[in-house]
């Protein structure tokens, strides 16, 4: 057995075995002790009602995806123009950029409200929550990565007669990737959270939605197996970007390698 | 014929105190010249305006007699630092100069391609910079300024950054490549011993604010072997360029 795998198997096999206690020690409570149901189910319990509820489950994932997804999108897109433009005109940059900062301490679960009151009920009010809360990630990293770029190099290209777009282009933008995974993959979990935060407001669909009803209903157990889902949903996300990162950034891979 | 003519060029920053008066220098085809002189004095600066970074107040610069004065893009200049753009390979990186004229990727790397046995970094095309030692990237640099144009290039202390062995294996890779390779150049270093080697004629660069104080013309024949650096000749034209730097 290589050192590389072993060291990847304890890497698992410790967290697995202190969740592993942690999930018997749990079960042990609830089972001995009596519990209510209602206030705190056992390990057991959230594992049946994901089994009972998980149809109903998929179906809800596939509606917050769908607007995690979309939402990310358009945030990423807008995070990027903004960045672009805010590099280009430093005017733009000194106007807009304070007030982005600022719109950051407007909490989300102020604005989902009003999105709906203006919006409706339907996908277009949480796509622009989640739209809102991956801008400000996104256009500042990338913004920070455009900037970073080493004055010497862009004096190079200038002197080899680049334009400002082959500058952008074979300079910045690279300079930005970066930046821009390390910010994306907070942004992901900005997203879903997102997404199901605006659910909870107003709508018929979404995780957000399930939690709402399974809340007003009482049911620990499912409310658990939701939060346990989105929790799920949130690392793949990660564990996405991650990958994603890989593929886009060969000479970074290659760098880690050298440096261990 | 001239390659390039730099003529009377003053420059400031400030529009208020010079840090270049005056500045005359020819550089003749397939010559190399050394700019000498200690840091501060405008060596660097005086790039910048023949690369068209910077534009001088008086003076113009001549390319092959056409006035490209602040004009970018006419010749190669090459850094201290190799400036290789880590998420570019090696290739990538030499062939920059040739996408930004606007030729196409494939070709761009067939026309390199030729190039890279040359340099000595045959087998490096793939790889990424950051693999490869100090003086392979000083190579790849160098090759990178000589696809940008092959008629004159501007080298600001390309070897400096190096440790000394690596810095003596570069001049004699350097003397073997510039052999096969007629690439008029205009070196600057701060180093007596590589300005000697390396040049045919050494422009001292002094004064306050910056100008060409004296001019030395190397008669070793080319192509040198490192060795000439142990001859007596070579320490008659070490002492008198240390005297006149002292004044």
């Amino acid at each position: 057995m290589n050192a590389r795998l072993r060291s990847t198997i304890s890497k698992i096999a410790f967290p697995a075995a202190a969740l592993l206690l942690l999930l018997l020690l749990w079960q042990a409570i609830c089972s001995f002790c009596d519990v209510p149901k209602f206030m705190l189910p056992s390990p057991s319990d959230v594992a049946k009602a994901f089994r009972d509820d998980w149809q109903l489950l998929m179906s809800h994932t596939r509606v917050t995806l769908t607007e995690t997804f979309i939402g990310l999108f358009f945030g990423i897109l807008t995070g990027f123009l903004t960045a672009v433009i805010m590099d280009r005109f430093s005017v733009v940059r000194k106007m807009i950029y304070p007030l982005i900062v600022v719109s950051q301490t407007i909490p989300t679960v102020a604005i989902a409200p009003l999105l709906v009151i203006w919006l409706g009920y339907q996908m277009l009010p949480k796509i622009v929550l989640i739209v809102l809360v991956v801008f400000f990630p996104i256009s500042v990293s990338l913004l920070e990565g455009f900037s970073s770029s080493d004055a010497d190099t862009i004096n190079l290209m200038r002197s080899m007669g680049a334009s400002r777009m082959q500058i952008f282009r074979y300079v910045k933008l690279p300079n930005s990737l970066g930046h821009f995974f390390s910010s994306l993959k907070i942004s992901v979990t900005y997203a879903v959270v997102g997404a199901v935060v605006s659910e909870w407001i107003g709508g018929t669909e979404g995780l957000g939605c399930y939690m709402t009803r399974v809340r007003k209903s009482f049911s620990a157990d499912k409310m658990f197996a939701v939060i346990i889902l989105i929790s799920v949903i949130s690392l793949i996300l990660i564990w996405l970007t991650v990958m994603l990162q890989h593929v886009c950034m060969p000479w970074d891979r290659q760098n880690k390698k050298n440096r261990s | 014929m001239a390659a390039l003519e730099v003529k009377n060029v003053t420059f400031s920053y400030d529009n208020v105190t010079n840090v270049l008066e005056n500045i005359n220098l020819t550089l003749n085809d397939g010559e190399l010249v050394c700019l000498l002189g200690v840091s501060g004095r405008g060596k660097t600066t005086l790039f910048n305006v023949i690369a068209g970074l910077n534009r001088p107040q008086q003076g113009s610069v001549l390319l092959n007699g056409e006035d490209i004065t602040g004009q970018t893009g006419r010749v190669s200049y090459m850094l201290q630092k190799d400036l290789l753009l880590p998420y570019r390979t090696i290739e990538d990186n030499v062939i920059l100069p040739l996408l930004i004229k606007g030729m196409k990727k494939r070709e761009a790397r067939l026309e390199a391609d030729k190039y890279f046995a040359e340099f000595g970094i045959d087998g490096t095309q793939k790889r990424y910079p950051a693999e490869l030692s100090g003086g392979m990237r000083q190579r790849a640099a160098l090759l990178r300024t000589y696809m940008f144009s092959g008629e004159v290039a501007l080298l600001d202390e390309p070897f400096s950054a190096l440790d000394t062995i690596t810095k003596g294996e570069m001049h004699r890779w350097y003397l073997d490549v510039m052999n096969n390779i007629r690439l008029s150049t205009i070196f600057i270093t701060h180093d007596v011993d590589e300005a000697i080697l390396l040049s045919d004629r050494i422009c001292l660069l002094g004064g306050n604010p910056g100008t060409i104080t004296d001019e030395i013309i190397i008669r070793e024949p080319k192509p040198r072997s490192a060795d000439f650096t142990l001859t007596d000749e070579f320490m008659r034209y070490k002492r008198s360029i240390t005297d006149k730097i002292r004044g």
